[in-house]
């Protein structure tokens, strides 16, 4: 037995040094066409600066009567995940059953479809939040509409997978029972996918938390402003005491999300 | 009006937030049960209300006349790509995908020892795995670009910046895929070789690195996917790749130009998204 093993698996494992070499080359490449010349050689000092700071964060920053304080801030910024989200969550429906197969006779219909919520989702928010800048103006509804428009593909795909996965029973009961399309929509699918859906929604709502966050930084509303403008000043203390609200904020979110995902599956 | 809004979404059990107008009395529907539904349904209603008052939003902005012209050119400008600038951009585009390539790679490697820390049926003591995962929890909670804008100013202006910022993001999303991988392996050869007498070393080596392997490899070429679309937008802070075109581009409100840059990312993206999806389906 000792004679015949290494015989064969010894076509595996010459291709998985293969692939392990190549996998060298390629970081080796990637390394190599990275110019590094841009660090600062008073990096250590920063790093100082920067441990001081966020060892003494600004607490006067946290709420001021005036204005523009941390607190204020932050709950911008949970409100521009609130309003994305929900847009998303309504926008996306239509999209979903557009691309879910089980929709729809012909395949290519949702097979377009879901070419268009990949396109969608590989569109950063980014850009989007730049793009409605343009429209609307800086502020946090540029930000809502940024994400309320990038949710739309993640979930719509996730929507119309959920959709796909319905069971057949009800609704060829209800066909059998002579129930229009609407009918057959709203008792033998919503029934079913809503619970699902929901969970979904709250899902990218932990998402859309983290990513209002650095839409600020663009312009978009939210924490992200002041914390670029922090960034910039050096202003390490107010760094360090806002990126603890966010953390702290995210944290939060993550943690009733998480609580009412449980109760609704 | 604090974050104390969301919690009265509790309540919302079964019905659906928008779609329909009210939700219509199901067989199984009691009195209580309904004003509960009813309930959520004005408090959630109420959140939405006080948070569009809250960002002083006014829908209507969207089509004002201002914002359908800006929209139209922009939209007109961007529908004529400028396609002789393509050749511009190819030198970023593959800066691009370099720092993704040395951010998920650099990333990946730190997460093994972190990921064998934290999965309980390795370490089977709760001093060691809870503080790690602490601490990874902590990593994920700041998004790729907050970490960007960070080493930015650390660093400085360039690539090197966008490439700390992608390891210490794949660090934390591979650590916790893995550990969670890790801790669903089948436990028989583990106890097996606990019973001839391995030690951890052993343990890992032979027991867990085989089981968790594909696991891992798969989690590092989604992580590679995320992080292809993520160093197409770290210009944006000024942490390198395609994305300082790309500010540099809108600025200056060439939008033919931004379009070029968006659609050549897209391909890119989508090829590798393909690319790496094949993969993942013949590692798994």
């Amino acid at each position: 037995m000792n004679q015949t093993l290494p015989s064969k698996t010894r076509g595996p494992i010459i291709r998985n040094w293969l692939i392990g070499a190549a996998l060298i080359v390629l970081f080796i490449w990637a390394l190599s066409g990275l110019h590094f010349e841009g660090i600062q050689e008073y990096g250590a000092q920063v790093m100082g600066s920067i441990w001081e700071g966020f060892t003494h964060p600004d607490w006067g920053y946290v709420y001021m009567p005036e204005g523009e304080d941390l607190l204020r801030n932050l709950l911008e910024t949970l409100v521009i995940s609130i309003l994305g989200t929900f847009i998303s969550a309504f926008l996306c429906i239509p999209f979903a059953f557009w691309a879910s197969a089980n929709m729809s006779r012909i395949r290519a219909v949702s097979a377009s479809g879901k070419f268009v919520l990949t396109v969608i989702r590989v569109f950063p928010e980014i850009i989007m939040a730049i793009l409605f800048i343009v429209a609307v103006g800086p502020g946090a509804f540029a930000g809502v509409l940024a994400l309320g428009v990038h949710s739309i593909g993640m979930l719509a795909k996730l929507y119309s997978e959920t959709i796909e996965a319905v069971d057949e029973g009800p609704r060829e009961a209800l066909l059998a029972c002579g129930a229009s399309k609407m009918q057959v929509l709203r008792f033998a699918i919503l029934p079913q996918v809503i619970p699902q859906f929901l969970s979904y929604a709250l899902y990218r709502f932990e998402i859309n938390i983290r990513s209002a966050t650095v839409l600020g930084l663009v312009g978009a509303g939210g924490i992200g402003t002041p914390l670029i403008f922090a960034l910039q000043t050096r202003d390490w203390s107010r760094v360090g005491i806002i990126l603890l609200g966010i953390v702290i904020l995210v944290i939060i979110i993550d943690l009733i999300s998480g609580w009412l995902r449980r109760r609704i599956i | 009006m604090t974050p104390a809004p969301t919690p009265e979404t509790a309540e919302v059990g079964a019905p659906p937030p928008p779609p329909s107008k009210k939700p219509a009395p199901t067989l199984d529907s009691k009195g209580p049960q309904r004003y509960k539904t009813l309930g959520t349904w004005l408090l959630f209603i109420l959140l939405l209300v006080a948070c569009f008052i809250r960002i002083d939003a006014n829908i209507l902005d969207l089509f004002s006349q201002g914002a359908r012209d800006n929209m139209s050119r922009i939209l007109g400008e961007m529908l004529r790509p400028d396609w002789s600038y393509a050749s511009h951009i190819w030198k970023p585009m593959i800066e691009t995908v370099q720092i993704a390539i040395v951010g998920t790679v650099i990333g990946s490697v730190l997460a093994v020892p972190v990921a064998l820390l934290s999965a309980t049926n390795v370490i089977p003591k709760k001093i060691v795995t809870i503080p790690v995962r602490m601490v990874l929890n902590l990593v994920r909670t700041v998004p790729d670009l907050l970490f960007a804008a960070i080493f930015v100013a650390v660093f400085g202006i360039g690539a090197f910046a966008g490439m700390l910022a992608l390891v210490f993001f794949s660090f934390g999303l591979v650590a916790k895929l893995t550990y969670e991988a890790i801790e669903a392996i089948d436990p028989g050869p583990l106890e097996a070789m606990t019973a001839v007498g391995a030690n951890k070393i052993q343990l890992i080596v032979f027991g867990v690195i085989p089981q968790a392997l594909p696991y891992f490899f798969s989690y590092v070429l989604y992580t590679f996917e995320v992080n292809v679309r993520a160093a197409a937008v770290l210009g944006f802070v000024g942490a390198g790749g395609i994305g300082l075109h790309l500010d540099q581009q809108l600025n200056s409100l060439r939008y033919d130009r931004a379009s070029t840059i968006i659609l050549l990312t897209l391909v890119i993206v989508l090829l590798i998204d393909y690319a790496s999806t094949y993969l993942r389906r013949k590692l798994l």
